[in-house]
């Protein structure tokens, strides 16, 4: 278990001398209990100290780092079984799995697809960002020059072994890449170690539960391997989720060995309904990586997206810049509306914006990331903060009428923002669903 | 001692059990009725004590032709939209519901401003249609889901429906129909725990049993502010685990119509291009949804799409199958 900030203060040289970047010792020692800190970025810490810290300030998750370059993931070192009590940091590695046994063009249209897959939502490109290559046709060769082929995605990799030597012989292609040698078990846990440390890569260990699989966690690092993975996911999803609840709990809270790694799955449900559901209840509950054979994007995209909203920081509203924007081919005469800056508000308005079709500004005014009506009842949507905007250079270049659309939500300040601004003030809808309507037909009357 | 064993947390509170509809040995003339709550646990977490009843899955019904329902969706409805009894049959006899979410949304002024009494004769016709249990849902306009609610409440008094929604402004009506004629009751707090509690105090205090309470505390699609939700409900779950009576009450979630307003549910191809299948992403976007609220904790989800919401059962039984 994790020291206390102050338990670790209290070893460190106390000398404020800021070389570790952070203003005093107490501020680098609350970044170490986060994980956002190394003990060795502070040149002066004592040998001492550094023996007392290395074993308990430990992370009770280890962080596992997958791949290399640009797009290597870190997955673990999560802190919280649940978003509200902190957040959760390192969002899931998910990606396609791909079979070594299809014909050449077969195999560069998957690769293709799942190059394909990349989304913009709220303002952030998402797309997957691991990709694992299975063993199915059992053979080492046809193994490696899949692998081979697949590393040109340079997506971190997880490679599927059907037994160890398969592994070595992928890794001759791609050691460099450091992928996850995916899978230790219990009878061949020896051989996957020999290969895994020279390699120098990231080894999963799996078994048919959860105390089998922490077992063996234990004798793979006593044999010298660190960076370890948990793949639980290798019985029915419900005890998949179970086993990834209780080895969080377990990590967390009860010091327990062997479980203090991030875990796994490769959902494998035929259904591609229930596998994009076992997917998604895998991002939900504690995965560290989620590999799916799915790659449609219509399946993709939603879990993709669920990983985006829990992985959010809950302490941090989600702010979008607070300026004018404009949302298709906007003319002088376009409507302006007003909303905050809570990115959830922006995006919500902005994207029902786009539905209706009518080019549109939209004022975003700096509510501190509050949505309408929070902002409006502590004073951050104000008559005189909007006023403000209106007769802003910024409004008087772009727009050349006079009329503010408000949310129905503030109805309230349309009197005073009239008399602020001189604005004609025209109350919107309350809810952003009823925009598109609004500017279609509402708007286009005035 | 296995490591399930050694994970097990001793919580000292549990969520009420709640049984939504009424059989004939309860007056009623139900013949499935539907039973949620009683967990003692965080969800699927079965080391902690496995919970006794499953999750229900409820489909809803409105009692008129929705009109902006994108395409996929409303083609996989077909032509029963036109009549709440045919469509809650289908929902039931087809597609598996556990029991129907009646929308009253022609009471709404702008939908048709229909009467308390035209209400109440939908609501004999869906119940006299199927024999599930019935939510039955007014326009959330408090004034006219006062008039309308309390008429209907009567039209179905003996069934144990389950009414919504009521508020912490507005709840005394409703409360007061539902005391009188043997339903439960859903009240409404837009993600906020401490106003989800105020609103089963309100309404415990005039009397009202707390395991005949639901809890919707507003639903955020994927995408479009599920984190809020997901947290919430873990919130109100540990509270209620932590003893806290008063926030161990079952939650609702209305999945359908959160999923269905997401742009990523809505959209044709040709204005999301990229983001694959037209008729198939709506479906998974709704089940996705549901499948995370799922883990949040969730005792009854509201689905739309036949296809989401059959998905949503299995998974549910595959979930609750080590
Ligand atoms: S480098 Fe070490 S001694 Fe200096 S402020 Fe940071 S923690 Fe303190």
């Amino acid at each position: 278990m994790a020291l206390k900030a102050l338990d670790i203060f209290k070893l460190l040289p106390k000398t404020n001398c800021k070389k570790c970047g952070c203003p005093t010792c107490l501020a680098f020692a609350m970044k170490l209990t986060t994980q956002k800190a190394t003990l060795d970025e502070c040149p002066d810490v004592s040998e001492d100290a550094k023996a007392q810290l290395s074993g308990a300030a430990a992370p009770p998750i280890r962080l596992v780092a997958i791949g290399a370059g640009a797009a290597k993931i870190e997955i673990g070192g999560e802190t919280v079984m649940f978003r509200h009590e902190e957040s959760f940091y390192h969002p899931p590695g998910i990606g396609v799995v791909l079979p070594d046994n299809l014909d050449e063009d077969d195999l560069r249209a998957r690769i293709a697809a799942v190059k394909a897959l990349s989304f913009v939502r709220v303002g952030m490109r998402i797309g997957v960002t691991v990709v694992g290559v299975e063993n199915v046709s059992g053979d080492a060769a046809a193994f490696a020059s899949t692998v081979k082929a697949v590393a040109s995605l340079e997506l971190p990799m997880v490679l599927i072994a059907r037994q160890a030597a398969h592994a070595e012989a992928a890794l001759a292609e791609c050691a460099a890449a450091r992928p996850l040698i995916h899978a230790a078990t219990d009878a061949d846990w020896q051989e996957y170690v020999r290969v895994a440390k020279s390699a120098k890569c990231p080894l999963a260990v799996t078994g048919p539960d959860l105390d089998s699989v922490a077992a063996l966690a234990v004798q793979v690092r006593k044999a010298g391997i660190e960076d370890i993975v948990l793949d639980l996911g290798a019985g029915s999803i419900a005890a998949g989720v179970e086993a990834m609840t209780a080895a969080r709990r377990l990590a967390l809270k009860r010091k327990a060995d062997g479980v203090g790694f991030p875990c796994m799955a490769v959902v494998r449900e035929p259904d591609p309904y229930q596998n994009v559901s076992d997917c998604c209840a895998y991002v939900a509950k504690y995965a560290g990586i989620v590999l799916t054979p799915l790659s449609g994007p219509e399946q993709i995209a939603p879990i993709l997206t669920l990983s985006q909203n829990l992985y959010t920081d809950p302490r941090k509203p989600v702010q979008v810049e607070a300026k004018l924007y404009s949302v298709g081919a906007v003319t002088p005469q376009s409507p302006l509306l007003v909303t905050t800056n809570f990115s959830l508000t922006y995006y919500t308005v902005q994207s029902e914006v786009e539905a209706s079709r009518v080019p549109t500004y939209i004022g975003v005014i700096d509510t501190e990331g509050t949505s309408v009506l929070t902002a409006f009842a502590a004073d951050k949507l104000s008559s005189e903060k909007v006023a403000a905007f209106l007769m802003s250079a910024e409004v008087s270049e772009a727009v050349s009428h006079r009329k503010v659309i408000i949310p129905g939500y503030v109805a309230a300040m349309s009197g005073s923002l009239n008399e602020d601004s001189g604005w004609e003030v025209l109350v919107g809808p309350r809810e952003a669903s009823a925009l598109s309507k609004y500017l279609k037909t509402v708007w286009q009357d005035t | 001692m296995t490591l399930l064993d050694t994970a097990k947390e001793r919580w000292s509170g549990t969520i009420s059990t709640l049984t939504i509809g009424a059989d004939a040995a309860a007056g009623g003339t139900r013949k499935s009725v539907v039973t949620v709550g009683g967990a003692g646990g965080l969800p699927f977490a079965p080391f902690d004590g496995a919970p006794p009843h499953s999750i229900a899955v409820a489909m809803e019904v409105w009692d008129c032709p929705p009109e902006d329902w994108p395409r996929s969706l409303a083609d996989a409805l077909g032509d029963v939209v036109a009549s709440p009894a045919e469509w809650a049959k289908a929902c039931v006899e087809k597609w598996g519901a556990d029991l129907i979410c009646l929308r009253l949304a022609s009471t709404h002024p702008d939908q048709g401003d229909a009467s308390p009494q035209e209400a109440a004769a939908t609501v004999r016709s869906v119940l006299e249609a199927v024999d599930v249990p019935l939510i039955i849902w007014g326009c959330d306009l408090p004034d006219k889901d006062n008039l309308v609610l309390s008429v209907c409440s009567q039209a179905a008094a003996g069934e144990r429906c389950l009414l919504g929604t009521v508020t912490e402004d507005n709840y005394k009506t409703l409360v007061a129909s539902c005391l009188a004629d043997g339903h439960c009751l859903i009240g409404l707090s837009p993600i906020d725990i401490n106003i989800a509690k105020q609103v089963n105090v309100l309404v415990t205090d005039m009397g009202f049993p707390l395991d005949r309470l639901v809890m919707y505390q507003t639903t955020g699609a994927l995408g479009y502010g599920l984190e809020y939700t997901y947290s919430i409900q873990e919130r109100g779950r540990l509270a209620a685990l932590g003893n806290d009576r008063l926030m161990g009450v079952p939650v609702i979630c209305m999945v359908g119509q959160e999923a269905w307003r997401a742009k990523e549910a809505r959209a044709t191809s040709e204005e999301l291009p990229g983001w694959g299948d037209e008729g198939e992403r709506g479906v998974y976007w709704e089940i996705a949804t549901a499948t995370a609220l799922l883990q949040a904790g969730s005792d009854i989800l509201v689905m739309r799409h036949p296809k989401a919401a059959q998905a949503l059962k299995t998974t549910i039984d595959r979930l609750t199958t080590v």
